[in-house]
């Protein structure tokens, strides 16, 4: 299991298209990956409903987890995306 | 046929249109609780996944056909809900306990939408495009129409109770003949799209979401009527309007003027450069309102100095030779930006923070784009050039520094060509800017004092003679063609540090919104420190009258002829510097007559009213113009108003 906790630093939190993307980003992966919030039980990060549902706004931190070959590599990606103030594409 | 007489509503949109009704099918029916399936669980679960798939295609190809960011996005999102896995995972279940797909489906959206709307603004306000999303599903399994917009047939006419920021996504311009909605006001969401889209639209008709599906209706968005089952001569009435719309736009005559020749440049309302086109073919002298917030609006933060330049730069090209206004940024209020959000919570936006005021809280971004307009005067430059060396604008990032010169081409530009205003020896955006988002010195004296002698002269000295003048010629035209309008200005300070920021930048057309009543009522103070003024009749009259705008309760109140908004505009038009409307009164052929009479220089509207507007000019004298606004203004009611004027204008002067 490869766990990490970031900050969002999008400027509209993780809504809009930041969670688009970072859906997308996810639903490609083989394995299962989820996102948390302080306190709350971890969710699907392939979800839009289960991210959104999050209400994880600009500044706030947020734990991704996911197990198994290309786990770092998957974290990499969505960290880069949560990293971004305003992200394109991923 | 019925003999009920026209029904009445709000005119926000001008024109005659005549056509078949078709209804926004708004309403998918609840599947019954409890609906369930004759027992083949994997058959139904694969019924609901197949109908959720074909609404993520649809939305996906909706996606690509929007016309703005927002839109995409808003799609783009609703797309992957659709193609949730969560939520197929949960409909699976559902239908496995032997619920029926229709009725699973609308369960497991509940779960969802609970969350939502308990949720902060942004996610309770994806609760409707999470029912979108459902309502098509369940539509799908059901075999009823799907919600939204007819998507094909014949033209129509559009009814609707209210129409929703992501109907008009799918409004096919080329079909929809006309927009009439129970609720809304003149600055609904359907009232700007009916404009944008140039087809008549009646708001705020009792009624209008109840009409029979295909019934024939004959739709007068200036007058604000709609009669159902129309007889023929109504029927030829709006024939002959819509042939004579026709020809107004064929013909296409020269510059707007009166019958005897005074000038009153017609100019168009845009969103963006995509609005130009139509601008043009309609015949448009120039740009009076170029709202900027589309270029903001849907983004996470404000777009770079270089991408708004690029922008506004292509609306001064599209216009060579004549006048082109741009708005500063009018955030807040009912258009909350994540990059400028509100000092503390508003209990009524419409009053707060919005326009100047939020700008001043944020002068970064007030400064970014001044310096990205004043950048637009300047050709771009080719891609081989160095950036730095040929940037007219790159010293302003930089503090100056004493004794070397720091002061822009555009700067000196702004000299040369407007003596009354030298530019500042600390001629610097961040430290004008700074000073409006300090809210300046009230006791400073309302023209500053142009800087000593001594400062003008080393600032001259100091020049570098050698500095290319072609460049600098060719931008002159840009210069001083592009005015810069800032939005919800209360008096002469908020306009003083706004026309200071501008000329720091060598902006030398400073303008300021006259849209609240102090602004209107002290308006000679405002005009001195400015070089135009621009009436926004929208907010002015919500403003006068303590009207929210937004309230279709109260669309009666929202009348431009109200004999008070005519006496403010009368103000504004007398306070010694041009003044222009902007506002939608500009697009009522009538009331246009009435505004040149009160004095006004230039009228700005939606392009397509443009032809009617200056059909109604040509045809009447400015003495008619002159009488037809005091008539206006010797009533004592907005309808006694329009009934005065249009007599006035009738009797030949």
């Amino acid at each position: 299991m490869t766990e990490r906790t970031v900050k969002v630093m999008s400027r509209a939190g993780l809504h809009a298209r930041p969670a688009a993307l970072f859906v997308q980003t996810a639903a490609r992966a083989s394995q299962d990956v989820t996102v948390s919030k302080r306190g709350k039980d971890p969710v699907n990060a392939k979800s839009i409903l289960a991210v959104l549902g999050l209400d994880a706004h600009h500044g706030e931190e947020i734990t991704l987890a996911a197990r198994g070959e290309g786990a770092d590599d998957l974290l990499d990606e969505l960290e880069h995306i949560l990293s971004q103030e305003e992200p394109q594409r991923a | 046929m019925r003999d009920t007489g026209p029904l009445r509503g709000t005119g926000v949109s001008p024109g005659v249109a005549y056509g078949p009704v078709r209804r926004l099918s708004g309403t998918v029916p609840e599947p019954p609780a409890g609906a369930r399936h004759d027992g083949d669980g994997d058959a139904e679960t694969a019924l609901a996944l197949a109908a959720l798939e074909a609404v993520a295609s649809r939305l996906d190809a909706l996606s690509e056909r929007a016309a703005t960011a927002e839109g995409r996005d808003v799609l783009a999102a609703q797309s992957l809900m659709a193609r949730d896995p969560g939520l197929s995972d949960d409909v699976a279940a559902r239908v496995a306990l032997g619920l029926a797909a229709p009725r699973a489906v609308y369960e497991a959206c509940g779960v969802h939408r609970a969350v939502f709307a308990s949720g902060g603004a942004y996610l309770a306000a994806r609760v409707a495009d999470l029912d979108d999303v459902r309502d098509r599903a369940v539509a799908e399994l059901l075999g009823v129409a799907l919600p939204g917009p007819p998507e094909e047939g014949e033209p129509f006419v559009l009814a609707a109770r209210d129409l929703a920021p992501a109907d008009a996504v799918l409004l096919d311009p080329a079909r929809v003949l006309a927009l009439v909605t129970a609720e809304g006001g003149p600055t609904s969401h359907t009232a700007i799209v009916a404009r944008a889209l140039g087809v008549p639209a009646v708001v705020a008709l009792p009624g209008a979401d109840e009409l029979a599906e295909g019934i024939a209706v004959v739709v007068d968005g200036t007058a604000g009527t709609l009669v159902v089952d129309p007889p023929d001569a109504v029927v030829a009435a709006a024939r002959a309007w819509s042939d004579s719309r026709a020809r107004h736009v064929e013909a296409a005559p020269g510059p707007g003027a009166t019958a005897d020749g005074h000038r009153i440049p017609l100019l168009a309302n845009i969103a963006g450069p995509e609005d130009l086109p139509a601008a043009r073919e309609h015949g448009a002298e120039g740009v009076g309102l170029y709202r900027t917030e589309l270029l903001f609006l849907g983004r996470e933060e404000a777009p770079s100095e270089e991408e708004q330049a690029a922008a506004y730069r292509e609306v001064l090209e599209a216009f060579p030779d004549g006048e082109v206004v741009i708005r500063l940024l009018d955030g807040g209020a009912d258009k909350p930006l994540p990059f400028l959000p509100a000092p503390a919570p508003e209990g009524n936006p419409a009053l707060g923070e919005r326009g100047l005021r939020m700008l001043q809280h944020h002068p970064t971004v007030l400064a970014t784009q001044l310096r990205a307009l004043a950048r637009a005067c300047h050709p771009a430059p080719p891609s081989t050039e160095e950036p730095r060396q040929n940037d007219p604008l790159a010293k302003t990032h930089d503090p100056p520094h004493p004794g070397t010169s720091t002061v822009s081409p555009v700067t000196r530009l702004a000299e040369s060509q407007n003596p009354s205003h030298p530019a500042r020896p600390d001629a610097h955006p961040e430290v004008a800017v700074a000073r409006l988002a300090e809210g300046g010195d009230p006791s400073r004296p309302a023209r500053p004092d142009a800087p000593s002698e001594a400062g003008a002269a080393r600032l001259v000295g100091s020049r570098d003679s050698s500095s290319p003048a072609g460049s600098g010629a060719a931008s002159g035209a840009g210069v001083a063609r592009l005015g810069v309008l800032a939005p919800m200005v209360t008096g002469a300070q908020d306009a003083w540090e706004f026309a200071e920021a501008c000329r720091a930048v060598g902006l030398v057309r400073p303008g300021v919104m006259v849209e609240i009543p102090s602004a209107a009522l002290r308006a000679r103070d405002v005009a001195a420190q400015v070089e135009f003024l621009s009436v926004g009749t929208n907010d002015l009259v919500q403003y006068v009258c303590a009207a929210d705008r937004q309230s279709g309760a109260l669309a009666s109140l929202q009348d431009p002829w109200l004999p008070a908004v005519l006496d403010l505009v009368l103000l504004a038009a007398r306070a010694g510097v041009p003044c222009g409307v902007c506002g939608e009164a500009a697009a009522d052929p009538d009331l246009a007559c009435v505004l040149t009479g009160l004095g006004v220089t230039s009228l700005s509207m939606a392009p397509a009213a443009l032809p009617a507007v200056r059909a109604a000019l040509a045809a009447h004298t400015l003495a008619q113009c002159r009488a037809a606004a005091d008539a206006a203004r010797a009533a004592t009611t907005a309808t006694a108003a329009r009934k005065a004027a249009r007599k006035a204008l009738a009797t030949p002067r």
